[in-house]
C-alpha cells in the first residue's frame, strides 16, 4: 500500500462514524402504519394482561423501568432506582416534570396508586404479592417495602406489567376492571396518546408533545391496525399497507416474507414473553404418572424434525420450561435426542409388555387451538413406533380444552405457556405444588409436586444475586428434564417484520409490546 | 282471512319463534364446557382461582342454568340486551356500533346480486340454448358451488396481492385525509371485493329463478298478442316479460335474507369487515353469552321481519295473493 493510499484510508476510517452517524440520524415525523393481531378488550394493561392489550398500552402508559436487549433494567419514568441492603425496598427516584396526558404531573402518589391497582386486579399474583406498602416520602420518590427480597419485582416494573396510571382519573371509586376510561378518553403517560379506538378496526395514537424524554417520540402518528387474518397481514406488509408487524409466527408467512427485499423479518427479542410450545403430561393419573413412561415419550419424539418440517426452520429448541434466551436458561439438559430404540428399551424395561398388535397402551393427546394440531396427530405414528395407541382430541374451542385440562381429564396435551418476564411470574406457575388448582388453567395442571423444586423456586425467588439464582434454576431444570412434568419443544417463532423504511425496528426482549418512542420513519 | 288478521297471526307465530330461538340458543351456550371465564384467563395469558371466581359472580355465572335464563328472557323482555362480558360494553351499544357495516354490506351485495342476477337471467332466457345462457348457467352454478371463503381468497390473491388493485381488508383507510367525498370514494373501494365475494353466491339464485320464470312467461299467450301487435324485443322483455316473471325473484330476495346474513359472518371474516359477522364469530369463541344471544335474537327479528315484508311485497306485486 503507497502512503497516499494509507492516508486516503485514514481519512475515511475517521469519516466512517460520522457518516454512518448521519445515516442513522432519526428523523422526526410521519405516521406509522401497524397491524396488530387481535382486538383489545381494553387499552388498560394495569387491568388486564396479554398481547393484545400490551401492543397499545406499553405505548399510552410508561412503567418505571425499561430493559435494553440484553436484559439490563434501563431508567424510564424512573430516573435512577436502589435496592436496600436487606432486599427489602426498593426506591424509585422519579423523573422530574413528567406529567399525564392531561397535563397533571406525575407524582410518587400516582405510582403508589399504579400498584395497588395492578396488584389488586391483575391476573398474575406473583408480581407484586410481596410488595406490602409503598411510602412516599416526596412527589418524586417512591419506596416499595416488601415482606421478602423479591428479585422478579424488577422485570414486574417494566413493559405492560406496571403501567403508571393517573390517580385523579382511575382512583374516582369506580371499579378499575370496568372502567369507563380504559377504552375510550384514556390518560395515560406514554410517548403517545389515545385518538381513537375502534373496536376490530384500529387503534390511532399521537405524539404526546410534553412526553417527559426530550424530543421524543419521533413519530407523530401509529396507527394500529387490527388485522386477525395471517395471509391478510402479510399481503399489507408484502404490499407497503402496513410498515410494522410484531409477533408474527406462523412459518410460511414468514419465509414468505424473508423473500421481500423490502422488509426486514427479524426474530430478535421477544425473549421475556417467553413463549414455550411444549408436550404436557398428567403426572398423577393413567400411565403418565410413570416417569418412564414420560422420558420414553420424550425420546420417541424427534424434535428436530418439528423444527425442521412443521416449523420450516424459524423456530429456536426449547429444552426447558423457561426461554431459551432467558439468561436462566440451562442448554446443559437432556434434550431427549430422538431414540425410538432407547424408548422401546424403557418401556420394556418398566414392563409394559407389546400386545398381539404391538400395542402396549393407550393414551390421549389433546390440543387446543389450530396451530398446534400438527403436532398432536405427529405424535399418533410416531408414538406407534414405540408401541403406544395414540388418540388425537380435538376441543371445539379454547374454553373447551381449557375445562379439560385445567380439571385434569388428560393423558396428555400439546400447550403453549408465557414466561412473562422473571421465572418467579410465569414459570413457577406450572411446577409449583401449592398451585395446583383445579379448574384454573395454566395452573400446574400436571399436578406435578416435588418439595426440592419448591425449594429451589423458593430460594431462586428471594435473593438478587444473579449467580445464585442462575445456579438454583439450574439444579432446577436439570430435575425437571428428568422427572419431565412437561416436554418442552421450542420458543415460538415470534418475528418483527419491518418494512426498510422504518428505522429503529423495534427489538425489544418485550418485542412489539414496549415503548415505540425511538422508532422512526425514513422518509 | 283478511290481510289484518294474517299478518297479526305471522306477527305472533314470529314472536313464538323469536322466544324458541332465545331459549334454545341460550341452553346450548350453556350446555357447552367452559365459559367466559376461561376465556378471558385465555386472553390473559393465565389467571388464579380468585380472579376466575370473581369473574363468574359478576356475571351470574355461578348460579344455576334456570335463573340465569329466567334472568336473561325477562331482560330482553324490555328490550335489555344485556352488557358484554368480553368488551365490557352494552351488547345493544356493540350491536348499533357493528351494525352500519353489515347492513352496507348485505344490501349492496343483495342489489348487485338481484340487478346482475335477474339481467343475466333474461339474457339467458332470451336464447335458453344459446352461448350466452350457457356462460351464464356455468357462472352462476360456479359461484354458487364454490364456498364463499374460497372465492373471497381468491379474489384477495388476484385482485390485492398479484395485481393490488383493491386494499387488503377493513372498511376505511385511516391514513387517508380529505373530505366526504374522498372518504365514501375510499370507503366503496374497500367495499368492491366483500360485495362482489358475497354476491357471488346468490347471483346463481336470482339469475337461474329469473331464466326459469322469463322462460314460463315468454310462452304465455298475452307475450304471444304483444309481439303480435308489433311491441319491440326489449319491450316485450322488459316490460311485458320481466314484470310477471318478478315474483319468484322476489320471494327467494326475501327468504334468502337470512342467508346473506350468514354469508355475510365468512365474507366479514375474510376480508376483516367490522361487521356484526366479526363481532359474532369473536364472541362465540370468546363465550360471551350475552353477546351472541344479542346478535342471535337481533338476526332472527330481521330475518322474520323481512319475511313477513316479503309476503307484503309479493301481495303488492301480483293482487291474485291473498293469503298466505
Amino acid at each position: 500500500m503507497t502512503k497516499r493510499n494509507m492516508l486516503l484510508v485514514a481519512l475515511l476510517a475517521a469519516c466512517l462514524p460520522g457518516i454512518i452517524a448521519w445515516a442513522d440520524e432519526p428523523k422526526r415525523g410521519g405516521t406509522l402504519v401497524m397491524s396488530v393481531q387481535n382486538t383489545p378488550r381494553h387499552l388498560n394493561p394495569a387491568v388486564q394482561s396479554g398481547i393484545a392489550t400490551g401492543e397499545p398500552g406499553t405505548q399510552l402508559f410508561a412503567s418505571p423501568l425499561r430493559y435494553d436487549e440484553g436484559w439490563n433494567p434501563q431508567p424510564y419514568l424512573a430516573q435512577s432506582w436502589a435496592v436496600a441492603e436487606d432486599g427489602l425496598s426498593v426506591t424509585l427516584n422519579l423523573v422530574k416534570g413528567a406529567t399525564f396526558h392531561d397535563g397533571h404531573p406525575i407524582t410518587s402518589e400516582d405510582v403508589a396508586f399504579s400498584v395497588e391497582t395492578v396488584k389488586a386486579n391483575h391476573p398474575f399474583k406473583s408480581m407484586f404479592e410481596p410488595v406490602e406498602r409503598v411510602d412516599t416520602p416526596d412527589a418524586h420518590t417512591a419506596v416499595l417495602r416488601l415482606s421478602r427480597p423479591h428479585p422478579a419485582l424488577m422485570l414486574a416494573m417494566s413493559s405492560q406489567l406496571l403501567p403508571i396510571i393517573p390517580q385523579h382519573v382511575y382512583g374516582d371509586g369506580q371499579d378499575p376492571k370496568t372502567h369507563p376510561q380504559n377504552s375510550e378518553n384514556v390518560v395515560g403517560s406514554g410517548p403517545f396518546k389515545l385518538v381513537e379506538y375502534k373496536r376490530d378496526q384500529h387503534i390511532i395514537l399521537e405524539r404526546y408533545e410534553d412526553f417527559f424524554i426530550p424530543n421524543r417520540p419521533y413519530l407523530d402518528k401509529i396507527v394500529m391496525r387490527i388485522i386477525k387474518d395471517g395471509s391478510a397481514r402479510t399481503i399489507a406488509l408484502d404490499n407497503e399497507q402496513v410498515h410494522v408487524s410484531g409477533f408474527e409466527e406462523l412459518p410460511r408467512d414468514l419465509l414468505r416474507l424473508r423473500k421481500n427485499a423490502d422488509l426486514n423479518v427479524s426474530g430478535e427479542g421477544y425473549a421475556a414473553i417467553g413463549s414455550i410450545v411444549w408436550l404436557a403430561f398428567n403426572t398423577q393419573q393413567g400411565k403418565t404418572a410413570d416417569k418412564r413412561v414420560r422420558q420414553a415419550i420424550a425420546y420417541a419424539v424427534d424434535r428436530d424434525f418439528i423444527l425442521q418440517a412443521i416449523m420450516l426452520q424459524t423456530a429456536r429448541a426449547a429444552k426447558t420450561g423457561i426461554h431459551p434466551g432467558s439468561p436462566f436458561y440451562d442448554d446443559s439438559v437432556n434434550g431427549y435426542d430422538v431414540d425410538i430404540d432407547k424408548a422401546n428399551r424403557i418401556l420394556d424395561e418398566a414392563g409394559y409388555a407389546r400386545g398381539d398388535n404391538g400395542v402396549r397402551f393407550a393414551l390421549t393427546v389433546d390440543f387446543g387451538w389450530e396451530s398446534v394440531k400438527a403436532y398432536a396427530e405427529y405424535l399418533k405414528p410416531q408414538l406407534k413406533k414405540i408401541g403406544i395407541d395414540v388418540t388425537v382430541r380435538a376441543s371445539a374451542d379454547f374454553p373447551s380444552w381449557a375445562k379439560r385440562i385445567s380439571n385434569h381429564e388428560f393423558d396428555m396435551t400439546i400447550d403453549n405457556v408465557f414466561n412473562w418476564g422473571d421465572p418467579v411470574i410465569g414459570v413457577h406457575r406450572t411446577y409449583s405444588s401449592d398451585n395446583i388448582k383445579k379448574g384454573v388453567i395454566w395452573s400446574n395442571t400436571q399436578q406435578y409436586a416435588n418439595p426440592r423444586v419448591d425449594e429451589l423456586m423458593k430460594l431462586a425467588g428471594a435473593t438478587y444475586d444473579i449467580g445464585a439464582r442462575k445456579r438454583h434454576y439450574a439444579e432446577f431444570q436439570q430435575i425437571l428434564a428428568d422427572e419431565l412434568p412437561i416436554y418442552s419443544l421450542y420458543a415460538s417463532p415470534y418475528h418483527t417484520v419491518a418494512n426498510t423504511t422504518v428505522g429503529n425496528p423495534p427489538n425489544s426482549i418485550w418485542g412489539t409490546c414496549a415503548p415505540l418512542d425511538r422508532v422512526y420513519l425514513k422518509n | 282471512m283478511d290481510f289484518c288478521s294474517t299478518l297479526a297471526k305471522r306477527i305472533g307465530f314470529g314472536l313464538l319463534l323469536l322466544f324458541a330461538v332465545l331459549v334454545l340458543n341460550f341452553s346450548l351456550i350453556t350446555i357447552a364446557p367452559g365459559d367466559i371465564a376461561d376465556t378471558i384467563a385465555g386472553v390473559m395469558g393465565g389467571a388464579n382461582e380468585q380472579v376466575l371466581a370473581e369473574i363468574r359472580a359478576r356475571y351470574g355465572l355461578d348460579q344455576p342454568f334456570h335463573l340465569q335464563l329466567w334472568r336473561y328472557l325477562s331482560a330482553v323482555a324490555v328490550f335489555d340486551l344485556g352488557y358484554s362480558y368480553y368488551f365490557n360494553t352494552p351488547v345493544t351499544t356493540l350491536i348499533l356500533e357493528k351494525l352500519p357495516a353489515t347492513l352496507l354490506l348485505v344490501f349492496s351485495a343483495q342489489i348487485v346480486a338481484i340487478i346482475v342476477g335477474t339481467l343475466l337471467g333474461v339474457l339467458a332466457a332470451k336464447k335458453p340454448n344459446g352461448a350466452v345462457s350457457l356462460v351464464v348457467t356455468f357462472l352462476s352454478l360456479f359461484g354458487f358451488a364454490a364456498p364463499v371463503f374460497w372465492t373471497g381468497i381468491l379474489l384477495i390473491i388476484l385482485l390485492v396481492s398479484v395485481f393490488p388493485v383493491f386494499p387488503v381488508g377493513g372498511m376505511t383507510d385511516v391514513t387517508i385525509e380529505g373530505g366526504f367525498f374522498i372518504q365514501s370514494l375510499d370507503l366503496l373501494h374497500h367495499l368492491c371485493l366483500p360485495t362482489v365475494t358475497l354476491a357471488s353466491i346468490f347471483l346463481a339464485l336470482y339469475s337461474r329463478h329469473a331464466r326459469a320464470s322469463m322462460l314460463e312467461v315468454l310462452g304465455a299467450d298475452y307475450i304471444r298478442t304483444a309481439r303480435a301487435k308489433g311491441v319491440p324485443e326489449h319491450g316485450v322483455l322488459y316490460k311485458h316479460a320481466l314484470k310477471n316473471a318478478l315474483g319468484p325473484v322476489v320471494t327467494v330476495a326475501g327468504l334468502q335474507f337470512s342467508a346473506v346474513i350468514s354469508g355475510a359472518v365468512v365474507v366479514e371474516t375474510v376480508f376483516s369487515w367490522p361487521g356484526l359477522g366479526t363481532l359474532a364469530l369473536q364472541s362465540i369463541l370468546a363465550r360471551d353469552t350475552p353477546t351472541i344471544m344479542g346478535i342471535l335474537f337481533f338476526s332472527s327479528f330481521v330475518v322474520i321481519l323481512f319475511n313477513i315484508l316479503t309476503d307484503i311485497t309479493l301481495r303488492a306485486i301480483d293482487p291474485r295473493i291473498k293469503s298466505g
